[in-house]
């Protein structure tokens, strides 16, 4: 099938191209890039008055398939995030049994070759069961298919553990993301330390708990020569670490999360469950950081840390909650609409956080629209107003905090190795 | 007509009238102390759950000899933390109260917010018995109570509050009650008791009792949590009780009519002395019973009741 996509306009950084044109796509790859295209065969799709990405990869997402099948599943979760405007997403490790092996990984890459909407890239745990002690197999994870390396929610706390997971995964040239937060520091807090767990009498997690992590960690890495990614930074100080750290060479990337940019702790006043997530949700102070970081380029990376839960394990006391909340549709509106619209970004600059950059990560092709690229495209109507509910979102777990929320932006067609697969609310 | 919220979750969501309101109608009640025979029909046909999932003797009592006296039907229902374990659903728990028609749920939990959880569920009135490190309003109540009683008011008093304020629901409620009703407030600890951005409640930080001892109108000594020695936030008793513990040397260093409470139950010997505890400047046996005048004016208050003046007759 060919689509001639006209008139949109196109926000393609990594390819050089950001202004008004067409787009050709034939036979799943991008086959034209211009001015104005003439395709007589191909079907031709008015993009007039809209933006053209490249398709938006997810660094960070829970498909929850194997094991909580009751919460998302590799069919479901990747249709969320067609809708959302991903054409890809990596998936962690933390399934029921532990992404720790190549049985899980193929077992994942065979599911999604039948089920799934988008690309799906497994994550394979860094350590076995996630537990920080001993090595995964590696090499195995990577033979079966694994993009990555991740022990997900799990510090490693032991630095000795860390140090050779580092130099272990240099080999396969894969990146190694982690989660940063001193399990001591954190000790049995469930929210961000500060003015509000102070009222609240929650228990709390201070700022420091990750970023003596993020030190540690940029320190080791250094010490190495090798890369290491940080997922979802949530603090100030985080980011100045890093922001310091890179000035100074040290080969790191670092990513941060729609809810992480946009809520603060403030918003746990009533003790609703669906601001409990990992790491918490900080202090305005934070989030202003955490923008700026965005914006200078200190973060890489906008990824949604999609961690779908059950209305049973989430509608409960505050402290025995699980952590995290849906992200994969609301993504890219949430974005546009604090980030983009009110100036901090510029469309450019939210394709490269959210498609250049996870592309280059994850060392996978996408991310750019030249001739002969993978036609990973998506139309998105910046003008477009809609209100989140909860009725309307597809994955199967609705714990997003944005629901109610009004945004500005809509997703309208995605492509997905050229082939049309939602167009205008329908899936294809 | 000063009109109460639904549910007492905690003083920080009260205002200052609300609370007076609450204050007045427990003179009242109190007067039922007086009675030889102390039963009102006020509450009759009115059921009452006190749902405990936290060990307390005190707090449970008093709840009860409120509804009681007042011919509340009053049920009490303890559940032992293993039921959390075992899965049982806590919203499960507050709509099978609700379905069986109860009135009024007394909640008393170890995790904060729970109160909240339960009265979003639920359209019974819930009032917090104390949840987490949170808020424990009756307790709050009570001892606003004991001040005004005995100092004749509490705007303008200075009191201190000393101990292990970052798990103190007590230190809580009593800042939020004291500011509102125009007290100044001191919280006395070591630092590694002081949760972060206490100070922004409006309330002073010390770290020496003997700094604050002799310019203060109200002391009200926390319980330590002896377990807290154990997560290190103290070398050992006997330091804490060098440092933060009331006895008669530094009593007699305070104020003469400087008065002493402590919301029990107390650690004799630690963080307040014996012959502290009974002295007559202690208030602590008052605090008692206050706290069954208050928690009758707030289960009456609640339930509709209008008039203070009705309810005795």
């Amino acid at each position: 099938m060919k689509y001639c996509i006209k008139n949109g306009k196109i926000i393609d950084p990594a390819g050089g191209y950001v202004g008004v044109g067409d787009i050709l796509i034939d036979n799943g790859k991008i086959a034209a890039i211009d001015g104005e295209i003439s395709a007589d065969d191909a079907e031709i799709i008015s993009a007039e008055g809209k933006m053209v990405f490249p398709g938006l990869i997810d660094l960070h997402t829970h498909l929850r398939e194997p094991g909580r099948e009751d919460e998302e599943t590799i069919a479901t979760g990747t249709k969320a995030a067609l809708k959302g405007g991903f054409t890809a997403v990596a998936c962690m490790a933390n399934t029921q049994p532990v992404a720790d092996n190549g049985v899980v990984i193929s077992f994942i890459l065979e599911k999604a070759r039948k089920e799934a909407y988008t690309k799906v890239y497994p994550l394979g745990a860094i350590t076995k069961g996630l537990k920080g002690e001993e090595l995964a197999e590696m090499g195995d994870m990577v033979a079966s298919g694994a993009y990555g390396f991740s022990d997900d929610g799990n510090t490693l706390m032991n630095a000795s553990v860390l140090r050779l997971a580092i130099e272990y995964a240099s080999m396969f040239d894969r990146p190694l993301m982690l989660h940063q937060e001193d399990v001591n520091l954190a000790g049995n807090g469930v929210m961000h330390e500060g003015y509000w767990s102070t009222v609240l009498g929650l228990p709390g997690i201070p700022d420091i708990a990750e970023a003596a992590i993020i030190a540690r960690d940029l320190t080791i890495a250094e010490f190495t020569g090798f890369p290491v990614h940080c997922c979802h930074v949530s603090t100030k100080k985080g980011v100045e670490l890093i922001r310091v750290a890179k000035a100074r060479g040290v080969r790191v990337t670092a990513e941060a999360t729609p809810h992480h940019l946009t809520l603060t702790d403030a918003m746990i006043e009533t003790f609703d469950t669906v601001y409990r997530v990992s790491p918490p949700l900080r202090s305005e102070e934070d989030v202003e950081a955490l923008r700026q970081g965005v914006q200078d380029g200190t973060i890489d990376v906008i990824a949604t840390d999609h961690a779908p839960h059950s209305l049973e394990e989430k509608h409960r006391e505050f402290s025995l909650a699980p952590n995290g909340m849906i992200g994969l549709e609301t993504a890219l509106a949430v974005i546009w609409t604090e980030m983009v619209c009110t100036g901090i970004l510029t469309p450019e600059q939210l394709v490269e956080r959210m498609s250049v950059n996870p592309a280059r990560i994850l060392k996978v092709a996408g991310g750019r629209l030249r001739p002969g690229d993978p036609a990973d495209v998506v139309i998105f109507n910046p003008d477009k107003q809609w209100t989140v509910r909860s009725e309307e979102l597809v994955s199967k777990s609705k714990n997003s905090p944005f629901i109610g929320k009004k945004l500005n932006g809509r997703v309208e067609s995605v492509w997905v190795d050229g082939m049309l697969k939602y167009c205008n609310e329908n899936f294809t | 007509m000063i009109q109460l919220p639904k549910d007492i979750l905690g003083l920080k969501e009260l205002s200052a009238e609300q609370i007076q309101h609450i204050l007045d109608t427990a003179v009242v009640c109190k007067d039922i102390f007086k009675r030889d025979l102390k039963k009102i029909p006020t509450l009759r046909g009115k059921t009452v759950v006190t749902l405990f999932f936290e060990p307390s003797t005190r707090t449970r009592t008093s709840f009860e000899i409120a509804g009681k006296w007042m011919s509340a039907d009053v049920v009490n229902l303890t559940v032992s933390s293993s039921s959390v374990a075992k899965g049982e659903s806590f919203v499960d728990t507050g709509r099978t109260l609700e379905a069986m028609g109860v009135d009024v749920i007394i909640i008393r939990h170890s995790l904060a917010g729970t109160p909240k959880l339960l009265a979003d569920t639920v359209s019974a009135h819930v009032i917090n018995a104390g949840d987490g490190a949170h808020e424990h309003p009756t307790q709050g109540l009570l001892d606003l109570y004991t001040i005004r009683e005995k100092m004749g008011r509490i705007a303008g008093l200075k009191v201190a509050i000393v101990g292990d304020i970052l798990h103190s629901r007590v230190a809580k409620s009593n800042i939020y009650g004291l500011l509102k009703m125009g007290a100044e407030v001191t919280v006395v600890g070591p630092p590694t008791l002081m949760p972060r951005g206490i100070e922004q409640l409006g309330v002073r930080v010390e770290h020496s009792l003997d700094a604050v001892l002799n310019q203060v109108d109200v002391v009200n000594i926390l319980r330590i949590q002896l377990e807290r020695q154990q997560r290190g936030y103290f070398p050992t008793k006997k330091e804490y009780s060098k440092l933060f513990g009331v006895n008669m040397e530094r009593l007699s260093k305070a104020g003469n009519d400087v008065l002493i409470m402590h919301p029990g139950p107390a650690n004799l010997g630690v963080e307040i002395a014996e012959e502290v505890s009974v002295h007559p400047q202690s208030v602590i046996t008052e605090q008692v019973t206050n706290g069954v005048a208050v928690r009758m004016a707030l289960l009456y208050l609640l339930t509709g009741g209008g008039s203070k003046d009705e309810i005795l007759h």
